[in-house]
């Protein structure tokens, strides 16, 4: 067990490692110099070379990138071009501020999503099970801003129970701020629905046909039990997987739906520095978004290396 | 009824060369198709011949007229700039379904090389190649674009080129799945031995049998080719102002929503709902009778 989990956090580290470089070299490949887009049209010609030499952007690439990552390791992730002041507190205030929008919508979403999904298994083939499947299917491929549009104009327009923007005065209460979060959280919550269903569906479907769910049924016990003691456990384990993976859509989301309601959070934030060309807070932002992500498909194996005899034991081996 | 009476030898002998009804017979017995299709038809109509049906010219403003509700003359009111919203919705079909298959197809072939490349030789290029493709992945398809984006700037080309590239590594996992499954079997081995070069292997005795998987996944990679074209052109990156986009459109108008102006954004977002669900219905009905 402990050799699995260290190789599986070797991976992680190299993969982190390599994306730290596409992020890095990606923002190099920019025509014109941040020095030129932070002084703007009008700056003379030294005082943009001296700006450029101030924030290093001079030095060959290898040193900048060693400077830079180095930099990430020790915690400072470099200072922002647009605000002049270090990039580390914008990250963690965004954030904070997205993961209250990431863990609402994922409450939400996965007792819906595996709901859906067992109910579809459990009338396999038949109307609702047809019906669940390709109404997920359909929420997941309609990107997260025209479901959004759709939902400000019904609810928060026509008629007006909702706010249409995330934003909340600085020291909201709970509620106000959960008030201004729901329209926020139906887009994402379409997007990911069909994608934990269908998996809860497929798992479901294959647990209700194993030998073990057979032999419950056999044995005599009620429908309720053998769904509930041997289907649900053994179906909900592929689903633990895939919504660790879904992590990633949800933050792609993210940028979306904090664009579309105002909301002040790190997809938002990486969109601001990506238009105003702040290559270190946009490198900061994208990698931090990996850094959270790989560690989410890290729990995921994990928890499901855990709850799976047989691959503990393979694990082990 | 006729037929069948008059000669039932050659509706036995028909019956035995043709098999079981072909696929595209089954594909027209499906509701969902038959939608799907005629909704995507629409649009493609209106993507070649949207300056012809369009009952406005697009781009033309009438700054006395703007921010009109929907009437007998403007079906779908007028926008900030007095432009009529239907014609710029009709118009606006243009670049996203030439964007969308463009890009989608240049991911698939890229992904088609390296997929069968990673499967065939597996070892060290394998394992490398792997990496690259998770470190990709790890990131959330809309950030990577945007990432190209911002460093080449934002146009119609890097929008295809972007998304192309982005799609290469999520093709070539599902080929390299469907090259290693083909790898084992005998009519490679013998290939081998014949000592048949590499290349010749890869394209002429490989692809053709995992063509159908690269097949499935092109038309899958175009719902989300649309998905993240009309989401990049939201997010200002696409195609650019004044030409009508879909995304871009609502991209420029939703701060207007507040104000009560809401048929500037919902009638390019339901355009854009048609066509991804009419894709949907398309490629669902494809996979269910190939499937079954």
């Amino acid at each position: 067990m402990a050799r699995y989990l260290l190789r599986r956090l070797g991976l992680a580290v190299i993969t982190l490692w390599i994306l730290s470089m596409i992020v890095f070299f990606a923002g190099q490949v920019l025509p014109g110099d941040p020095g030129r887009a932070v002084l703007g049209p009008f700056a003379s010609a030294s005082a943009v070379r001296a700006y450029d030499h101030q924030i290093g952007v001079d030095r060959p690439l290898v040193v900048q990138y060693l400077a830079w990552i180095g930099g990430m390791l020790h915690g400072s992730m470099g200072t922002s071009y647009a605000y002049r002041s270090p990039v580390g507190p914008f990250i963690l205030a965004a954030i904070g501020n997205s993961a209250k929008l990431a863990i609402l919508a994922l409450v939400i979403i996965i007792p819906l999503g595996i709901a859906g999904g067992v109910l579809a298994a459990l009338y396999y083939g038949r109307a609702a099970d047809r019906s669940i499947s390709l109404l997920g299917l359909a929420a997941s491929t309609v990107p997260e801003f025209v479901s959004g549009i759709v939902v400000i104009i019904l609810f928060g327009i026509a008629l007006k129970v909702l706010p249409i923007t995330a934003a909340t005065p600085p020291g909201s209460s709970f509620l106000t701020q959960l008030d201004h979060l729901i329209l926020p959280v139906i887009p994402l919550v379409l997007v990911l629905f069909g994608y934990i269903a269908r998996m809860a569906r497929a798992g479901t479907i294959e647990a209700l046909d194993s030998d073990y769910a057979r032999t419950a049924t056999l044995k005599g016990l009620r429908k309720g039990v053998v769904i509930r003691r041997h289907v649900l456990r053994n179906a909900l384990l592929p689903t633990i997987t895939v919504i660790a993976t879904q992590t990633g859509y949800l933050i792609g989301g993210l940028v979306v739906v904090e664009t579309l309601f105002n909301y002040q959070g790190i997809g938002r934030l990486i969109l601001t520095a990506a238009n105003g060309k702040d290559f270190p807070m946009l490198e900061a932002g994208v990698l931090t978004i990996g850094v959270v992500y790989m560690v989410a498909t890290l729990i995921a194996d994990v928890l499901y290396t855990l709850l799976n005899p047989r691959l503990r034991s393979e694990a082990a081996g | 009824m006729t037929q069948i009476a008059a000669a039932p030898g050659e509706v036995a002998i028909g019956h035995a060369i043709a098999g079981p009804t072909p696929p595209w017979r089954l594909l027209l017995r499906r509701p969902g198709f038959l939608i799907g299709t005629g909704v995507l038809a629409f649009w493609v109509i209106c993507a070649i011949f949207g300056g012809l049906i369009a009952p406005y010219d697009p781009l033309a403003q009438h700054l006395l007229a703007k921010n009109a509700a929907p009437s007998s003359a403007h079906l779908f009111g007028t926008d900030p700039l007095g432009r009529d919203v239907l014609s710029r919705v009709i118009a606006g079909a243009r670049d996203i379904l030439l964007i969308s298959p463009l890009a989608t197809a240049i991911g698939t072939v890229l992904g088609t090389v390296l997929g069968l490349v990673m499967g065939y030789f597996g070892g060290l290029v394998d394992t490398m190649l792997g990496r690259i493709v998770e470190a990709v992945l790890a990131l959330p398809v809309v950030i990577v674009a945007f990432l190209f984006i911002v460093a080449v700037g934002p146009s119609s080309i890097t929008l295809i080129v972007v998304i192309g590239f982005v799609f290469t590594p999520l093709i070539a996992r599902t080929v390299r799945t469907a090259v290693i499954v083909e790898g084992q079997q005998d009519y490679l081995a013998s290939a081998r031995l014949l000592g048949e070069r590499p290349g010749y292997i890869l394209f002429a005795e490989i692809l053709p049998n995992v063509l159908p998987v690269v097949v499935v996944e092109f038309t899958v990679r175009l719902g989300y080719a649309i998905f993240a074209v009309a989401t990049l052109s939201f997010l200002g990156f696409g195609v650019q102002q004044p030409t009508p986009d879909w995304g871009g459109d609502i991209a420029a108008n939703y701060g207007l929503l507040g104000a009560g102006y809401w048929w500037e954004t919902l009638f390019p977002a339901l355009a854009i709902a048609s066509l991804v669900m009419a894709l949907n219905l398309v490629t669902d009905a494809i996979e269910q009778v190939i499937s079954a």
